[in-house]
């Protein structure tokens, strides 16, 4: 079976124009095959994609992928409820459910779990696919025995079964805006400070070491998560799915450069030295091996 | 709507017995293993000791959840479905869960046990709420500690659930079973291994006059001299946001700080919660009794409308300092 790139949903505040411009050029440059598109950070930010969403949509299906909408992350407001609501009821496209409240909405209709949504074991992954899940995106401190054992459940249920390859790892979720709280705002009054960051703020421990990037009312990973050279393994095992995670930085590259591992084209190893160059940030892999998510671990050795 | 039900930790049986006999309606508890959100080094029941403690509490009217509310491991799950089996043999009132496989497997297996739905499955809204009833008959949900008491009110005017909410104890900040910040620092999750800002990757480390607490790889919060050096939980460290250095680093998620919402009793008796629940199973018994017993009065002379009388928990609380949390929008 042919594996499917995935580009995930932009998590950062990218200015309405950008965010266009951004999705004109995967559309007509980035070999990836799935596209998920929405705000799934923060509600307050929706309106803004809004007046550019039907276009980013249309330019990215007549390229001929595959889009997908996703649902917030946390629906707790009326607000995000609402959001949450109108996104399923549209029905326009199909729907990547990242809380468990629009996985209640969506069923008996086709749709894919997202990566917000716990599903840890395969017992999980046989409820999730008798409601009739199509896909569904691991969560990303998943080791990797556990991961071979996910994509061997998901393939006996007719499961597409996705891990994230690249980009910041998403670590929590909270009801309160850091970005605002970290600029002395309220987070009603946040002024939108997080668009200022559109790669993350970066959070340094006291000692000045690197260590996360605020969002919003997101934590990510400090670093790069990146499983370009646990491809192959992770193909072996029966992962369909890659899912890349945008960053501030040439996704057409890494896209490039992903797919050409997956055509057999390029190495793992170096597809790692062309995002090392591209990047500041350390590149991570630590959850893959069992180990703290902010290290590295060099895939060629033995697994743990 | 009848009175609350106060809702008590016990990471030992003899914290069991201290918050029983100070008044809980329900102890929470869970076995020893990483079957629950609380596995910490010396702490929590095994099966002889549930028995025991169940059948201490149900002697004097009090009943005892079994919280098994980690997400269990792939190719593993034999662990979590013996602690279902053992809760139900042992008669306890409820099991508290999170996972989904899990809670299909109770509510198939075991018909007749009540399930609550745990903190963890972070269930934020009535649409969730619903899945879980209609699913597999979840009788009660504990909130997860994200939304406003206006919040809460509108969701228990939707859903045909028992709604419990946290009172009193430590304080997440993050949606609780969505956060992989332990695990990003250590490689021990909540979520897998039942463990936040896990003990065996704490360090202390003199620097000069002052103190660093590390976890794992990364330093967490430096106290100068005479400052009372707190435990390194992750999301209560002082960085630096912006990144590089600073003299001045910042709580960036939250204080050292414990919820206490004890003023916000009448918002949450109109909002239909129906149970109020006790943070720190990782406590001694000489402070479940001194939290069970105050709160245990409180909601005694709130309930006959007499005044609620201040709680003298200085002490309890950690830092000193107390908050509201998410239920009043000054936190956000």
């Amino acid at each position: 079976m042919k594996p499917t790139l995935t580009l995930g949903p932009v998590l950062f505040n990218w200015p309405a124009e950008r965010w266009r411009d951004f999705y004109a050029r995967i559309a007509d440059e980035a070999p990836v095959d799935a596209v998920v598109v929405g705000e799934i950070v923060c509600s307050k930010r929706a309106p803004f994609l809004a007046p550019v969403m039907d276009e980013v949509i249309a330019r990215l299906a007549a390229a001929g992928k595959e889009v997908w909408l996703a649902s917030p992350i946390l629906a707790g407001s009326d607000r995000e409820r609402a959001a949450m609501r109108d996104l399923v009821e549209s029905d326009l496209l199909p729907v990547e459910a990242n809380d468990m409240g629009a996985l209640a909405l969506l069923e008996g209709r086709r749709h894919a779990v997202g990566p917000f949504i716990n599903s840890y074991n395969e017992a999980t992954l046989a409820w999730l696919a008798g409601r009739g899940a199509v896909a569904v995106s691991l969560p990303a401190e998943l080791p990797a025995a556990s991961v071979a054992m996910m994509a061997k459940t998901g393939a006996a249920l007719g499961l597409s079964m996705e891990v994230q390859v690249f980009g910041r790892a998403p670590l929590a979720i909270s009801a309160r805006c850091y970005h605002a709280r970290a600029h002395a705002l309220h987070k009603d009054g946040c002024q939108f400070v997080c668009t200022n960051d559109p790669d993350g703020m970066p959070v340094s421990t006291v000692d000045g070491q690197p260590f996360l990037s605020v969002n919003g009312t997101q934590t990510l990973s400090h670093g790069y998560l990146a499983l370009a050279a646990e491809i192959d393994r992770l193909r072996a095992m029966g992962i369909q799915r890659f899912r890349l995670s945008p960053q501030d930085l040439d996704m057409v590259a890494v896209a490039k450069a992903f797919r050409a591992i997956l055509d057999g084209a390029r190495s793992g190893q170096d597809v790692m030295a062309e995002l090392r160059a591209m990047t500041a940030v350390p590149l991570e892999n630590g959850f893959f091996h069992n180990m703290a998510g902010a290290a590295y671990a060099d895939a060629a050795a033995p697994a743990a | 709507m009848g009175s609350f039900e106060l809702i008590c930790p016990a990471g030992n049986p003899a914290a069991l017995r201290a918050a029983v006999d100070a008044g809980a309606d329900a102890v929470y508890l869970g076995f020893r293993d990483e079957t629950n959100a609380r596995n910490f080094p010396g702490l929590n029941f095994s099966r002889p000791e549930l028995a025991e403690a169940i059948a201490y509490a149900h002697a004097r009217s009090v009943q005892v959840f079994v919280a098994i509310n980690t997400y269990p491991q792939a190719g593993n799950l034999a662990p979590w479905q013996r602690a279902v089996d053992d809760a139900a043999r042992l008669k306890a009132d409820a099991v508290i869960l999170a996972d989904l496989g899990l809670l299909d497997y109770a509510a198939k297996r075991h018909p007749d046990l009540r399930l609550h739905l745990s903190v963890q499955a972070s269930a934020a809204n009535a649409e969730a709420i619903r899945l879980y009833r209609e699913a597999f008959g979840v009788r009660r949900v504990v909130l997860p500690r994200v939304l406003t008491v206006p919040e809460i009110a509108r969701l228990n005017a939707e859903v045909d659930v028992e709604t419990e909410v946290f009172v009193f104890g430590g304080l997440c900040p993050m949606a609780e079973g969505r956060c992989s910040l332990s695990s990003y620092a250590t490689g021990l999750s909540p979520n897998k291994q039942g463990v936040c800002s896990p003990a065996s990757h704490v360090r202390y480390e003199p620097r000069g006059e002052a103190l660093a607490s590390r976890l794992g790889g990364f330093t967490i919060n430096v106290f100068g001299a005479g400052e009372p050096a707190g435990y390194p939980t992750l999301c209560k460290g002082r960085f630096v946001p912006g990144g590089g250095t600073s003299s001045d680093p910042a709580y960036l998620f939250e204080e050292p700080t414990s919820l206490n919402a004890l003023a916000l009793l009448p918002e949450l008796k109109a909002a239909k919660v129906c149970a109020l629940k006790i943070e720190g199973r990782q406590r001694g018994k000489a402070y479940i009794a001194a939290v069970v017993g105050a709160y245990r009065r409180a909601l005694d002379a709130f309930e006959r409308g007499l005044p609620v009388p201040a709680l003298d928990l200085e002490a309890m609380v950690e830092g000193g300092a107390q908050t509201t949390g998410a239920y009043t929008r000054a936190w956000r």
